[in-house]
Formats: structure tokens, C-alpha cells, sequence
């Protein structure tokens, strides 16, 4: 084990993949620079300038021009006929650019050609919200992509799952777009040195608890921790999941969990209106009503777009005062029961 | 380099199979045994079989919506092509692409698109793999004058131009996008576009001619092959019937003149007059080469007609690799009730 930031988990992750399998390529805007600080040396948050590029070649490190739709798309392109790659979308806003491609080739592909496709491919992309960088790069698009059959979505919340899943995505057959929070990067955390992989749909219990289930997103799962810790001092007893992969879902983590309390809120960075919440709740509704002994509550985003202003911008995520609050208000009736 | 005897053969042959593949296939769609509709690629098989015979076994291809004559000119057997337009379990993509999503990855064909433009960067993406993985292997992509003015064929012809690509960009320029003339909505040449990715762009004129084609191509595919890069290759071609069949559009946009013109241009008769007056064919051989290949499509639709259709179970298969995150046949049940 060694201490390592989120960041610093993806770049090991990506140069493991490289030195792995000589089919796997880096694809994508900047890479050559490491200007994003994950194709630098083993383990460094940020190395010296472009050591992937002397690690493993101009013919695998490819240095694109900024055409999201032609990156995209050749990435699909190679991984239906022998390579691996993996494509870094710097900004997640930046998918919108390459929507034909990812809905109408990369999901599609493999089905309407009767299996005779597979799709091994990595689409990276950072949510760079929080940062008052406005509405143009502020998304956290994920729930749109869950919308779409034939994708999987990853959303890593720490430096350990972030190194495993990424491992887990350059395996898979599949296309696999992860989404990395920026908020995230520079959370350090236990790392393995060695290589290792996390499989998708298996959901990780950050914290047990008895009163109240948490499902929490990406970088939501801090949050939700923390609103765990302080509600334990009032004598809730919460219990965070991370489901990691939202397609596949591991929903029977989610639906046992509802099962011992009873209680579901869901914390979501995406926007409230058919979000990875809405879904999540909508499992619990229908397959776990009976076990609710009270109402599902959202803390999402509102469906608003994001303003540039810091004082503007920082009240709208999912944080752990409204995480906790959204509890304590599933939870009031027991506490009403017991004073 | 003049092909040989046999490949001039192989040639017309692989042109009347797509004229009588489709001719047969737009029969079906009126007679209602093929759902949806189909686009023919007739009066255009001379520039889908002059490009697509440029290339090796092994190189790919990609294409579009008029989408039978790229597999067909690849070398694809027909029974599966046909059993696939009807939604036979027996298809190519196993009734789950129809008409407008061939593939026949047997022979380096990777698909054809619905979107218009959309393959081309997919073509992109296998010049990539030939690349990287230095297996010498060629890639094309075929789009229409319409997909021509889409974006993402300028930042595929920039990024195959950065990197060297072995492709192919290949416009079927039929001078029409379903109802609209190419030159009301396409400024200057599309040959001409090429120089700005310094790439060399070539416009086949006599693009009814397979060998004119054929000669272009080739010269483009050996480029590649060199590892000399990219080339965009215009052929001006005609397509004989509508847009697509069935389509009965109230506006004469080509006008009977037009028409009769072109189709005096007849790839397929053109080609034989050649072949017999070079004296590498005689009338006879001829004939029978054309009963031959009626007689494979009779067998191709005999085949899709003793085809079962999919299991229901097959619509919740291969969305992905492993079973794990997708539905299952049980979703069906109550959806069909
Ligand atoms: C992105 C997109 N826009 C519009 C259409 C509808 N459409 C299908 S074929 C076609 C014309 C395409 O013309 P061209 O590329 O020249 O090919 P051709 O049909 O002439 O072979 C149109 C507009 C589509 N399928 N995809």
C-alpha cells in the first residue's frame, strides 16, 4: 500500500494498462504535455513534462487535434479492430461534442451488428464543477450517458476505486466512460502498488448504519460520510453506499441496504430531473415500497444551470449539511416515535 | 498495373450482384416481404466495386445508408446480406441491422451507418489500429455528396493527415442528397477540399466506368499502403432509381433529360460492351456469367425464406459482452401482453 491522490491513481492505473498490453493506447487532447497531470510517471500527481510519451512512444501516446467527434469516434473505430484505447476527454462538457458518436456508434455498434463487434474501449472525462469555472464546464453529464444501452458509466469516488475500476474498464469489452470528479483529485488515500481490478456493479458500503440508507455519487460520497459522522453524535445511524458503477447498477446492495433501515436518501451532483437519484429511487420504489417507512428523499443539484459566482455556485451540490439535513427529515418520524 | 483477366470477370460480376441483389430487394419492399425500406445502389455499381476491388482481403471498409453494394462489392456472400434485409435469425448482424446497419466483419466490412457522415470516423479509427499495430492493412470509407458537408469528415481528414493514415476517404458523389442537387448546398469541389489537409483529392469523372474507378482507387490504396498517407477520392456517379425505394417524393428534382442521360451510362453494359470488344469475354460467357448470379440471388432469397426468425430473447442480446448490466427476455413479458 502506498498513499496516493486520485489524480495521481489514474496516471498509475493508465501506465500499468500501457505496460500491460501493447494494445492499449492513450488518446486524446494535451497528452503528449500531461497537461492534465495523468500521463505523467508512476504514481506523481503531475510528472515531468510528457514522460508517457518517452515511456511508451509517439505511436502510442496520440496527441490529438481538438475534434472531439473524430477522437471519438476513431477510438471506436480502433478498438473494433484490435487496440484498447483509452481517450481522455479532458472536460466532461466536451462529450456533447461527440454525442452522434458515442449514442449512435458506440452503444450501437456491437448490437445492431449482431455481436460481431466488440467495443474495447475507455472514454475518461473530468467533471470540473465547484471550480467556478461557469456553465461551460461545470457538467456532470453521467445520467444522460445511463439513458443510453450499450455504455457502461463509472464514477469513482476515491484514489483506490479510481485505480481499480479504470484497471476494470481497460479489461471490459465494452465502452466504459468514467467520470472523475475534480473535486476528487487531490484526496489521497491507501493505493495497492500492485495491479489490481475492481469489478463493475458491486457497490462499496463506505460506513454501516441501522436508521438510514445514503446512496451517494461521486464526489457526494464524502460528503455523505461526513454527514454520517456528524448525524452519529445526534444518534442517527446512517449507512453510505457507493454504488462505483451506475451501469451496471448493483441494485440488490442498494435494495438490502433499504431493507435493514427502511430509510433511503439518495445524494446525486447531477442535475434533479432524471438523474442517477431519480433511478435509484425509482428501483427502491418499486422494488422495495414496502420495506420504505418513509418517503424517498433526493439531494441532487436543482435544475438549474451553474453560475460563475463562488457565492452563487458553492450552494447548489450535495453537501453534507443538506445531506444530513435530508436525514434527519427521513428519520423523523422514528424520532418522533421515540420522544 | 492492368487487372487480370479474372478480376475484370470478378469485377462484372460482383457489379451484377449488386444490380440484381438490388433489384430483387426492391421488389421485396413493394411486395412488402422486407420491412422498412432499402437504398439501392443501382447505376452506381461500377464506383462501389471499382473501390472496393482496389482493395485487399483484409482491409476495411465502412459505409453508409446505400449499404448493400459495400459488403456485396467486398466480397460478402448474399444469403446472409438478404436474410439480414428481411430480419432472418440467419442475417449477417442476426436480424438486428437490417438494411441500414449491414456488416460483414468476414470481409473487413465494419458496418454501415444511418447517420449520415457517421462511419467516416469509425474508418478513421481502424486506419489507426493498422497503424499502431503495423499489420499493413488499408481502410476506406464511403459517404455521399450530402454526408460530404458534414464536420466530422474534415476533422477525420485532418487528424488521418496528422498521423499518416492508411485510408481512403471515398465520396460516392451520385450528385444528390435524397432531394437535394449537390451544387446548391456544396461550395466548390469536393476533390478540391482535400488540398486544405494536404492531401491529394482526385474526381473520377467517368465514374460509370469500373476500371476508371478502379485505377484511382488503386493508386490511393497504394499510397496508403506506402505509408504515404491519406487521399480523397470523388467518383461522380448516378443513382438509377429514388432515394430510397418506396419513396414517392410529389417534386421532380431531376429532370427526365437528366436521367435518360445517365442512364445511358449504364456501368453494367458499359462494362460488358469492354469486356467483349477487348475480347476478354465473348457474348456467351457473358450470358451465363448473368444466369450465374441471378441464380445466387434466387439461392440467397431461397435461403432467407426457409430462415427462421430471431428467438424473442435475441433482443436483449450482445448490447454488451457480458450479460451482466442488461435487461433480459423478462422484460417482455407485460410489454407484449
Ligand atoms: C445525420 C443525418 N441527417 C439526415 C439524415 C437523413 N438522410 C438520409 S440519407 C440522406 C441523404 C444523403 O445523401 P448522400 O450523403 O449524398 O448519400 P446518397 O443517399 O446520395 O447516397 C439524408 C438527408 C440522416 N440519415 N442522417
Amino acid at each position: 500500500m502506498t498513499v496516493m491522490s486520485y489524480l495521481g491513481a489514474i496516471g498509475a492505473a493508465q501506465r500499468e494498462a500501457m505496460e500491460a498490453d501493447e494494445r492499449v493506447v492513450i488518446i486524446g487532447e494535451d497528452v503528449e504535455a500531461n497537461v492534465y497531470g495523468t500521463t505523467g510517471g508512476a504514481g506523481k500527481s503531475r510528472a515531468d513534462k510528457g514522460d508517457f510519451l518517452q515511456m511508451f512512444g509517439a505511436n502510442r501516446i496520440r496527441n490529438t487535434p481538438i475534434s472531439e467527434e473524430v477522437i471519438v469516434g476513431s477510438a471506436i473505430g480502433a478498438a473494433m479492430t484490435g487496440l484498447r484505447p483509452i481517450v481522455d476527454l479532458s472536460y466532461s462538457s466536451f462529450l456533447y461534442m461527440a454525442m452522434d458518436q458515442f449514442v449512435n456508434q458506440a452503444a450501437k455498434n456491437r448490437y445492431m451488428f449482431g455481436g460481431q463487434a466488440s467495443l474495447p474501449v475507455v472514454f475518461r472525462s473530468a467533471m470540473f464543477y465547484g471550480l467556478n469555472t461557469g456553465a461551460h464546464h461545470s457538467d456532470r453529464p453521467y445520467p444522460m450517458f445511463m439513458n443510453v444501452p450499450g455504455l457502461k458509466i463509472v464514477v469513482p469516488a476515491s484514489p483506490y476505486d479510481a485505480k481499480g475500476l479504470l484497471r476494470a474498464a481497460v479489461d471490459s469489452d465494452d465502452p466504459v466512460l468514467i467520470f472523475e470528479a475534480c473535486m476528487l483529485w487531490g484526496t489521497k488515500g491507501e493505493v495497492p502498488e500492485e495491479e489490481y481490478t475492481i469489478p463493475f456493479g458491486k457497490a462499496r458500503t463506505v460506513r454501516e448504519g441501522t436508521d438510514v440508507t445514503v446512496v451517494a455519487i461521486s464526489s457526494a460520497v464524502p460528503e455523505a460520510a461526513a454527514a454520517a459522522e456528524q448525524l452519529a453524535e445526534e444518534g442517527i445511524s446512517v449507512e453510505v453506499i457507493d454504488p462505483r458503477t451506475l451501469v451496471p447498477l448493483d441494485r440488490q446492495a442498494i435494495l438490502d441496504s433499504v431493507g435493514r433501515t427502511g430509510r433511503l436518501v439518495v445524494a446525486d451532483p447531477a442535475h434533479r430531473t432524471c438523474s442517477a437519484a431519480s433511478e435509484i429511487s425509482s428501483i427502491v420504489a418499486e422494488e422495495a415500497f414496502d420495506a420504505l417507512r418513509a418517503p424517498i428523499k433526493r439531494v441532487t443539484t436543482p435544475d438549474t444551470q451553474i453560475p460563475f459566482s463562488p457565492s452563487l455556485e458553492k450552494q447548489l451540490y450535495p453537501a453534507r449539511a443538506g445531506i444530513a439535513d435530508a436525514v434527519r427529515s427521513v428519520v423523523g418520524e422514528r424520532q418522533l416515535a421515540r420522544s | 498495373m492492368t487487372p487480370s483477366h479474372d478480376t475484370l470477370l470478378e469485377m462484372q460480376r460482383r457489379m451484377l450482384r449488386i444490380r440484381r441483389f438490388d433489384e430483387r430487394a426492391s421488389k421485396m419492399v413493394k411486395r412488402g416481404h422486407i420491412p422498412g425500406t432499402v437504398h439501392t445502389s443501382i447505376g452506381q455499381e461500377a464506383q462501389v466495386v471499382g473501390a472496393a476491388m482496389a482493395l485487399a482481403d483484409g482491409d476495411y471498409t465502412a459505409g453508409n445508408h446505400r449499404s448493400h453494394g459495400h459488403p456485396i462489392g467486398k466480397g460478402s456472400p448474399l444469403g446472409p446480406l438478404m436474410a439480414e434485409l428481411v430480419g432472418k435469425a440467419t442475417g449477417v448482424c442476426q436480424g438486428k441491422g437490417g438494411s441500414l446497419h449491414l456488416a460483414d466483419f468476414a470481409v473487413g466490412s465494419l458496418g454501415e451507418s444511418g447517420i449520415v457522415g457517421s462511419s467516416i470516423p469509425i474508418a478513421t479509427g481502424a486506419a489507426l489500429s493498422s497503424k499502431v499495430l503495423g499489420n499493413g492493412k488499408v481502410s476506406l470509407a464511403f459517404f455521399g455528396d450530402g454526408a460530404a458537408n458534414q464536420g466530422c469528415l474534415y476533422e477525420a481528414m485532418n487528424i488521418a493527415g496528422v498521423w499518416n493514415l492508411p485510408i481512403v476517404f471515398l465520396c460516392e458523389n451520385n450528385q444528390y442528397a435524397l432531394s437535394t442537387p449537390a451544387h446548391t448546398v456544396t461550395s466548390g469541389v469536393i476533390a478540391d477540399r482535400a488540398a486544405g489537409f494536404g492531401m491529394p483529392g482526385v474526381r473520377v469523372e467517368e465514374g460509370q466506368d469500373v476500371l476508371a474507378v478502379f485505377d484511382a482507387v488503386t493508386e490511393a490504396v497504394d499510397r496508403a499502403r506506402r505509408g504515404d498517407g491519406p487521399t480523397l477520392v470523388e467518383v461522380v456517379t448516378y443513382r438509377f432509381n429514388e432515394h430510397s425505394e418506396g419513396l414517392r417524393l410529389g417534386v421532380d428534382y431531376r429532370n427526365a433529360d437528366e436521367k435518360a442521360l445517365w442512364l445511358e451510362k449504364d456501368p453494367i453494359v458499359l462494362f460488358r460492351r469492354h469486356l467483349v470488344a477487348e475480347g476478354i469475354a465473348t457474348e456467351e460467357e457473358m450470358d451465363a456469367l448473368e444466369a450465374e448470379v441471378l441464380a445466387e440471388v434466387d439461392e440467397a432469397v431461397r435461403f432467407t425464406d426457409e430462415s427462421p426468425f430471431p428467438d424473442p430473447s435475441v433482443a436483449f442480446a450482445d448490447l454488451y459482452t457480458d450479460p451482466t448490466p442488461g435487461p433480459s427476455v423478462d422484460n417482455l413479458i407485460g410489454a407484449t401482453a
